[in-house]
């Protein structure tokens, strides 16, 4: 039973790992007044930049490839939207559509057309010593890749950033009203723009979390939808970077449980774990109309 | 006679001064040429019509736009304002006609925005605090803006401002949104301000504020200096003339006639009381009259009720209480064109069919309804090259005009029974703010009733028959003086 | 909103020369597009020449290839396409065309595979399922964003992996084929299948149901007090419910309704015309695809026609380039995004060019 459990929290951490930091990257994008849909683009041409900078020199390379990837959506998507003032819906739609194509063209074409499966290098699980060895938590919660450890510290991190802050106040001031942010002297643009800037940086290390600690290996459209799932634990997560944590274990058990039940025999279709995650942000955010807001400004520009 | 006045008035350094400065947005000569300058130890008010370009003035010594040409110097030694941090580092502060507080933010932390390094709410607090005894107001640090009142919310603006050390504060239109006490204790508190040594900028249009509380005045028309000088070497007769170009206004400032009792009463309101959406009263227990061939002007400061009382005479908001008889369809021009009135990016056309829009069922008439708005601009002078050019090309004042023109006439020719106007002169030039009020008076000739909100209290005197005052969500019927009126809209017995 | 070229519904468009003008960047984009994918194409390493030429002969290049090909693949972007278009014109941001796509399908094959003895009445009931379906799958994006407040960007996106996951437990457990081997249903039986257009290869009938439909929305938008009112909700609703007096919530359903009623019936036209049967990966991505030709069609119904066949015919030509050039397919995906990255460009561009100008507030104008 304890094995199974250990294996439970573990896929759940396993799953919930890329999820928040992919959260928490938009977390600071919605808090400065924007959403950014190609946060899917983003943690696939991470995932494309891991596997370019793991075949070129190993996992740290790997990750820094990835940010690279991340940054370079974001840093279209800056351009776009707050340059240019285009729409963020369909913007971020366009460059999910972009980073889609130009990552399984490139794949294509730097790895052979038939895609054979390419083996990386990953990081091996670094268990904390002392942590490690406190029964059932300690295999489970902290014998993870490193990458983990770092959205374990990111949490309480950005949460403390947000309100301790000059800078978060002015994130935040952003994101309600930026006309007021401005003429109080904060330079909006120069905000937003870090901002979107750090979502895509974030994004990208969650699709080299993917590549990296998990798979091992590149496969076309591998982000799988991860970038609207860390959108949809922002909002159930209130905006706020410890409740999103939280709504990112949510996803990660429910995903979970479906191995764990399969592992204890019983017979039930995965989908309706796969399902409830869903739901359970629908019903959050209805049942929170009137008592929690988004940022006021989100959406809307300068 | 800028420089001849710089030169006679002190030979010291002033204080603040923006030299020869030009603005053009797309065709529109905002600023050509401007100049001002400000002593220190002084209110320097800035004077003009609507539109005159005050505020981009200010905008543009604040950072907030950037001037085509000109220079700006702070204590003698020219600034560069790129944006508003470059004017607050230069020690320049603003308070917007507008409030600019976050509304879903503490006071204390509107006070602390744009500041860097760590917060913490202790320091937060204490410096909010300090801020506020410094300025003898008491302001409580931990109260989310948006809950403050109007007169809370200047007070908060105006901490704001001089918690980063400002030596040069910009007023733009402060008073507009205060009431007549508030206002005098405001303009005190600046003389106070100014009298340590700092320099004040007071964006006004009324002309009796500037010559009670300024020292110096500067006029602008259509973007352009017309005057300047010290007030004392000057008259509310002169200060019109440079502000209205010609000697006055044209049109006889004559208040349209009241009604006689026994004229056809277009509404009957009784009892009634209105909730806004979040389900707090607005608006309780009114009773009056309005009859055809009136204009009935409501008077009130900012939150009072009056939007919600206007609201309920347009059928734009329902009456939770009471009875409320009206005529069906009612003519109603909201206050915010840009936001309730127009369609930016559609055609004259198309915005002239959204009258009615949400009662029309089947075809839509495209033929009949640009004929009409063609017709609709003859009949009240609308420039545009024809009824498919796009709302967002048109002057202010002739979008303004179309929105009247729309709302008074019905489909068929005739005109609306009831007319709800808001505001509507706000942000005009003096032409179209004319042609607006010759168009009202017209409406009245004709047989209609206009009920008339407007902020500026000069204008409602000028229309109306008669005048009611709405205060704490009632509505009391005044007689038809300055005093008293003012002395309603702040709750105070009348004394006469 | 998102649309700001100003136009006026009230003039013929066939009259105006400046669609002619218009015209004319459209073409210059769409040749530096296919310059740019060529130099692409090369860098990789293949021949743009056999590139071009695949896709050429994959969606146009012969009757077959026009019919079977481009104009299959077209029938699902048309009305999906539609869908986008009517959602977006109301300003609702209806991303969930995908989903509202798959329920329609399954609705459909529930109801064809349930009454097989019908016949054509099956037909009419299986696409009017599917409508339904849809509409009922976005109805309840519309009441969480009508009556909770919540974004319907994010409610929409949701229910497109519940719609997912739906339709894949389905497949699995009630609708699965007697067999129960294949994730999917049994094949519809011939009699509810939407039958052949003559002498058009594997084209169906379903093409006239998009067409007439979407000739009747661009009808409805141009000459009913409801296409206005849609129209005027979108460009502002404030205005709309103040000065228009304009039932703006009720506005918002309606839109959120027929969008997903369109949706629906893609599905039910791609089951009941191409399939034959309800599977996982019925769409592939023909709901998200549709956001891009709603967009290219500047959210005219009528235009939808016409950016729908471009985008079908370069699916269709990139499966042949694939095929028989060894380009990667992806390629066109890539075409498709900076389709929608350039015509969002442009139109943010106009929008700078001509600021508003009022006295009121000059300053707004200026940013």
């Amino acid at each position: 039973m304890s094995d199974i459990l250990i294996l439970f929290l573990a896929a759940t951490i396993r799953t919930a790992t890329p999820l928040a930091l992919a959260a928490f990257g938009e977390v600071v994008v919605e808090r400065a007044g924007m959403i950014n849909i190609g946060l899917e683009g983003a943690i696939l041409a991470g995932a494309f930049g891991a596997l370019i900078g793991a075949s070129a020199g190993g996992v740290a390379l790997g990750y820094a490839g990835a940010v690279v990837g991340g940054l370079l959506v974001a840093g279209l998507f800056a351009v776009l939207v707050i340059g240019l003032r285009a729409d963020q819906i369909i913007t971020g739609t366009a460059l999910t559509l972009l980073s889609l194509g130009v990552t399984g063209t490139l794949y294509r074409v730097l790895f052979g057309s038939t895609g054979a499966a390419l083996s990386l290098p990953t990081s091996a699980s670094l268990p904390l010593p002392g942590l490690s060895s406190i029964p059932i938590l300690g295999p489970s919660l902290f014998a993870q890749p490193p990458i983990t450890y770092v959205a374990y510290a990111l949490a309480p991190l950005l949460g403390w950033w947000v309100r301790g802050t000059h800078a978060g106040l002015a994130l935040r001031a952003v994101g309600e009203r930026p006309e007021s942010a401005q003429v109080a002297g904060v330079r909006v643009h120069r905000v937003r723009v870090a901002a979107v800037l750090f979502g895509g940086a974030l994004g990208g290390l969650s699709g080299g979390t993917l590549v990296l600690a998990q798979v091992g290996t590149f496969a076309e459209g591998m982000s799988a939808g991860r970038g609207f799932i860390a959108i949809a634990i922002v909002v159930l997560g209130r905006w706020h970077p410890l409740g999103v944590a939280l709504a990112a274990l949510v996803f990660g058990a429910a995903s979970a449980l479906q191995f764990a039940l399969q592992a204890m025999g019983w017979e039930l279709p995965y989908q309706l774990f796969l399902v409830v995650p869903y739901l359970l942000t629908l019903a959050g955010l209805a049942g929170m109309a009137g008592r929690v807001r988004a940022p006021a400004g989100l959406g809307k520009a300068l | 006679m800028n420089a001849q006045h710089a030169a006679t008035a002190s030979n010291i350094v002033p204080a603040f001064e923006l030299s020869r400065i030009d603005k053009r947005f797309g065709f529109v000569d905002a600023l050509q040429d401007v100049s001002l300058v400000v002593r220190a130890g002084t209110v320097h008010a800035l004077l003009g019509e609507n539109g005159a370009g005050k505020t981009t003035l200010m905008h543009i010594a604040y950072g907030m736009v950037n001037a085509d040409a000109g220079t700006v110097r702070v204590a003698g030694s020219t600034v560069r304002l790129a944006a508003p941090l470059d004017a607050i580092t230069a020690g320049i502060g603003m308070v917007h006609q507008h409030f600019t507080l976050v509304p879903t933010m503490t006071v204390a932390e509107n006070l602390a925005l744009g500041g860097r390094g760590r917060l913490s709410r202790g320091t937060m607090d204490a410096s909010a605090r300090s801020i506020a005894d410094r300025l003898g107001f008491s302001l409580d640090p931990n109260i989310v803006s948006g809950e403050l009142s109007v007169g809370a919310q200047q007070r908060a603006e105006i901490a704001k401002a001089l918690s980063r050390d400002a030596t040069i504060l910009i007023l733009d239109e402060p008073t507009a949104v205060l009431a007549p006490g508030e206002i005098d204790e405001l303009l005190r508190w600046l003389r106070g301000y100014v009298a340590q040594g700092n320099a004040a900028i007071l964006i006004t249009h009324k002309l009796r504020e500037a010559v009670t509380v300024a020292d110096d005045v500067t006029v602008l028309r259509r973007g352009r200096v017309v005057f300047a000088g010290p007030v004392a070497a000057t008259s509310v007769e002169s200060l019109t003339r440079a502000m209205i170009g010609t000697t006055a206004t044209t049109s006889p400032d004559e208040p349209i006639r009241p009604a006689p009792v026994g004229v056809t009463e277009v509404v009957r309101a009784d009892h009634i009381t209105v909730t806004d959406r979040e389900g707090q009263v607005r608006l309780r227990d009114a009773t009056f009259r309005v009859r055809a061939g009136e204009l009935v002007g409501i008077a009130g400061v900012e939150g009072a009720g009056q939007r919600e009382l206007l609201r309920a005479l347009a059928g734009r908001a329902r009456v939770s209480v009471g009875s409320l008889s009206r005529p069906t369809r009612v003519g109603f021009v909201p206050e915010d064109r840009h936001r309730d009135a127009v369609l930016l990016n559609r055609s004259l056309t198309e915005n002239v069919a959204l009258e009615g829009a949400g009662r029309r069922r089947g075809w839509m008439d495209w033929g009949g309804l640009r004929a009409r708005t063609s017709a609709l601009m003859q009949r009240f002078d609308v420039r545009a090259i024809g009824p498919h050019t796009a709302m967002r090309d048109l002057s202010g004042g002739n979008q303004q005009k179309l929105v009247l023109a729309r709302e008074l006439a019905f489909s068929g020719g005739e005109q609306h029974p009831l007319l709800v106007v808001e505001n509507p002169t706000r942000g005009l030039d003096v032409r179209a703010t004319g042609a607006i009020h010759e168009y009202l008076r017209h409406a009245c000739a004709t047989g209609a009733a206009v009920v008339m909100y407007s902020s500026d209290l000069d204008e409602l005197l000028s229309l109306a028959s008669r005048v009611l005052v709405v205060f704490g969500g009632r509505v009391h019927e005044a007689t038809n003086d300055r005093e008293s009126i003012g002395r309603a809209m702040l709750g105070l017995p009348n004394t006469t | 909103m998102i649309f700001s070229g100003a136009s006026d519904a009230t003039r013929a468009p066939w009259r105006d020369m400046r669609h002619v003008r218009r015209l004319a960047p459209v073409a210059v984009v769409v040749g530096a597009l296919l310059a740019a994918m060529a130099a692409f194409v090369a860098a990789g390493g293949y021949s743009p020449a056999a590139a071009f030429a695949a896709l050429w002969s994959g969606s146009v290049g012969s009757w077959y290839a026009f019919t079977s090909a481009t104009l299959v693949r077209a029938v699902p972007l048309m009305l999906a396409g539609g869908a986008v278009a009517v959602a977006f014109r109301a300003g609702v941001f209806n991303i969930g065309a995908e989903g509202q796509l798959l329920v329609g399908a399954a609705a459909a094959a529930a109801v064809a595979l349930a009454l097989p003895m019908l016949g054509p009445v099956a037909i009419i009931l299986s696409l009017l399922a599917g409508a339904a379906a849809g509409a009922l799958w976005a109805g309840v994006a519309a009441i969480l964003r009508t009556r909770f407040g919540v974004l319907e960007v994010i409610s929409t996106i949701m229910l497109n992996f519940v719609a997912l996951h739906t339709v894949s437990l389905l497949v699995r457990g009630p609708l699965q084929e007697p067999t129960h081997v294949y994730p999917q249903t049994a094949t519809l039986v011939e009699r509810v299948q939407l039958a052949h257009v003559p002498g058009a290869g594997r084209l169906h009938i379903g093409i006239f149901i998009a067409i007439g439909i979407l000739l009747g929305c661009g009808w409805i938008f141009r000459h009913t007090a409801s296409g206005f009112r849609l129209l005027a909700v979108g460009e502002s609703a404030t205005a709309a419910e103040i000065a228009g007096q304009i039932d703006v919530v009720r506005t918002m359903r309606q839109a959120f309704v027929a969008s997903g009623a369109l949706a629906g019936l893609a599905g039910a036209v791609e089951v009941l015309g191409v399939t034959y049967a309800l599977y996982e990966n019925i769409s592939p991505g023909y709901g998200y695809t549709a956001i891009a030709v709603a967009l290219l069609a500047k959210l005219d119904p009528w235009r939808v026609l016409l950016s729908a066949l471009l985008f079908a015919a370069l699916e269709a030509g990139a499966g042949a380039m694939q095929r028989d050039a060894g380009v990667p397919s992806s390629v066109v995906t890539i075409i498709e995004a900076i389709l929608i990255l350039v015509v969002i460009g442009v139109q943010a561009l106009r929008a700078r060019e001509s600021p508003v100008i009022s006295s009121h507030d000059p300053a707004r104008a200026a940013e």
